[in-house]
């Protein structure tokens, strides 16, 4: 039975006029059950990469919102998504992290599962059951809708649900160049493996940081900066060359049905081949070599690009080669998985800079990814009590300086349904991603049905 | 005891007895904040090595840990990278140890594995608890095992390399800016 989410009105928490947001949103637990059945029940989330589960019988056991689910192929090659419950008495069918299997039995009283969730074995099914329990009506529960984009799995829990592709909308643009290979052919990911953590913060701030924040870079970042990091050497978390690339191109940020991207670049025409590993030659060449195919590749669109971005409402893809879900664990708790991947034909050498480069930038250990947690983590905590509830977040950055059209935008024939903000050339954050993202919350929040968005003029 | 025995027993014991004193030299150092005397401990190649660690079927425990140099590990580094670490504290404005944890390092179960004298490289194992405290009353223990092998240069023990076995499979801090 789904919880009666009732008709509260969630237009209270988001303030259009000014641009603010309410702390409630983010720290009270009746908004975030709502949340659970409204949000993760109806969203598209991701659950993991096809290399993952490239034979028949390969399993990863992934999340989804708060619920463990089995990401699987089966004999037939079909890839499926199901809850990891026994439809018996409710035990996990599978407690390993990932393997090959032909069957999942519960160990409680061993009801066993095919690899398309049947189910095949029911112990004393002719003593018990007199055979007849329909065997057909207790498989494993599976997704509504599952959808595979460029090497990710998707699911949704419900039928519903709009079509992946009309879902991400105008970001599916900016996501597809960022899954897609550095050279611009089509994405081929080798899955390097992935963290999992817990941090206490409501799941909205991991969100929004990579949707949509450009402004905390400086403040937050600033010792990874001094410290340095990057792979090519001197200070910085970036290297030189990538931060020259961002600041010759113009950016932009896309908000569309929630999902925001941080950073759709277009590259001026002739952005030179910039070199910056001259102590690495396999790697300097590797990169010359991806910058000269990738204009063979795209033609012209080899000068568009990806930053960060959110997938409404918790899949993050950032920094680099990296896809996060920020899993609600409870409204104060989130549970990251960040994979990190690599282009599968990069030589060794590549992988195994860009991996050591991952580990020490993102992640639970990343000189990066720490300050951002600690800030969330006491963010979410200050904001919890009687008095910080009353006043809002202020969310007003660039609040009417949205576009809908631009010469650059033009030039590649990109449509706006949702809004743009031109963040570059200069330097110009802005929360118009954040907004986008919460006032989508706030109208899905309220929507009974995905046709309630379409006809109140929600679903641009 | 025979007297040959019983000196290779003696002498056993005080290479054990300085292990044990080295190791709880060395937790000195980092409880006491003191990054550049304990950055002076580890051999110029030294590699650290922070698998995760999985669950996985009875019989498949080789896939168990990520794989150094292949997956994604907590920690698969050399000094370069945990100096940057120790200094990014020291800029003062690295938020996640800033202000400064409260960090206790102990050191037990401390076992020579194998003596390598043409090497000069011994091999340990022992077992740590790590608490950290910070802010006002966040609090996390790491709880795990530790392989070190230890190298005598010029007569003082040095960690040339570190396997920290983390016994947590979701990590249940929110992050390991500390070093075991």
């Amino acid at each position: 039975m789904a919880l009666d989410t009732g008709h509260v009105s969630m237009q209270q928490y988001v303030d259009r006029e000014r641009g603010l947001i309410s702390r409630q949103i983010f720290v009270n637990p009746d908004l975030y059950d709502i949340e659970l059945e409204r949000v993760f029940a109806r969203c598209w989330l991701f659950v993991g990469f096809v290399d993952q589960v490239r034979k028949p019988g390969d399993y990863f056991v992934s999340r989804m919102g708060e619920e463990s689910v089995i990401l699987t192929r089966d004999r037939q090659d079909q890839i499926h998504v199901f809850l990891n419950s026994c439809r018996h008495r409710g035990m996990k069918v599978c407690r390993y992290d990932e393997g090959n299997t032909p069957v999942f039995t519960c160990p409680y009283h061993g009801w066993s599962f095919g690899l398309g969730g049947d189910l095949v074995g029911v112990p004393h099914y002719k003593e018990a059951y007199y055979e007849e329990l329909d065997k057909s009506e207790w498989g494993l529960i599976e997704v509504a809708q599952l959808h595979i984009y460029k090497g990710t799995v998707w699911a949704t829990w419900d039928p519903d649900a709009p079509p992946f592709e009309e879902y991400v909308g105008d970001n599916l643009l900016g996501l597809g160049l960022f899954l897609d290979k550095e050279d611009g052919s089509e994405a081929d990911m080798e899955v390097l493996g992935l963290y999992k953590w817990v941090f206490p913060a409501n799941w909205k701030f991991g969100s929004e940081n990579f949707l949509g924040d450009g402004y905390h870079g400086t403040p937050t970042h600033r010792s990874v900066e001094l410290v340095g990091i990057n792979p090519a050497g001197g200070r910085s978390r970036m290297t030189a060359g990538s931060r020259k690339v961002m600041e010759a191109s113009v950016s932009f940020n896309i908000s569309h049905h929630g999902s925001g991207r941080l950073g759709l670049r277009v590259a001026p025409p002739d952005l030179p081949f910039i070199e910056e590993y001259q102590d690495n030659p396999v790697v300097q060449e590797y990169y010359r070599s991806v910058y000269e195919r990738r204009k063979r590749n795209m033609g012209e669109r080899w000068r568009l690009s990806s930053g960060n971005g959110n997938i409404f409402p918790n899949t993050t893809q950032g920094t680099r080669q990296s896809i996060c879900v920020w899993h609600p664990n409870g409204v104060d708790s989130t549970e990251c998985w960040r994979w990190y991947y690599v282009d599968r034909d990069a030589p060794d050498e590549v992988k195994d800079m860009l991996r050591h480069y991952y580990m020490r930038y993102g992640g639970p250990t990343g000189l990066t990814e720490e300050d951002d947690m600690e800030n969330w983590n006491y963010a979410h905590k200050a904001s919890k009590g009687t008095i910080a509830k009353r006043y809002p977040y202020h969310y007003a950055m660039g609040l009417g300086h949205e576009i809908q059209s631009h010469p650059a935008l033009d030039e590649f024939g990109i449509k706006v349904n949702g809004t743009a903000s031109l963040s570059r050339p200069g330097r110009k954050p802005t929360e118009q991603n954040q907004r986008g993202a919460y006032y989508f919350w706030a109208d899905l929040m309220e929507a009974d049905t995905w046709d309630d968005l379409r006809t109140q003029g929600r679903w641009p | 005891m025979v007297t040959k025995e019983r000196e290779a027993a003696l002498d056993r014991m005080l290479l054990e007895h300085e292990v044990e004193r080295f190791f709880t030299y060395e937790s000195s150092l980092l409880d006491e904040r003191l990054w550049d005397e304990w950055l002076e401990l580890l051999t110029e190649d030294i590699r650290y090595y922070m698998p995760i660690m999985r669950n996985v079927k009875y019989g498949e425990q080789e896939r168990e840990l990520t794989q150094e140099r292949g997956g994604i590990n907590y920690f698969d580094e050399g000094k370069d990278i945990l100096a940057k670490r120790l200094q990014q504290i020291q800029t003062g404005i690295h938020w996640a140890e800033e202000p400064l944890s409260r960090i206790v390092h102990m050191v037990t179960n401390v076992q020579i594995t194998d003596v390598r004298e043409d090497e000069g490289e011994i091999r340990t194992k022992c077992s740590f608890l790590t608490y950290r405290n910070r802010v006002e009353t966040e609090t996390d223990f790491f709880v795990g095992r530790r392989r070190d092998t230890l190298r005598r240069v010029d007569g003082e023990l040095k960690i040339c390399r570190r396997e920290v076995y983390l016994a947590q499979n979701v990590l249940l801090a929110k992050n390991i800016t500390l070093l075991f």
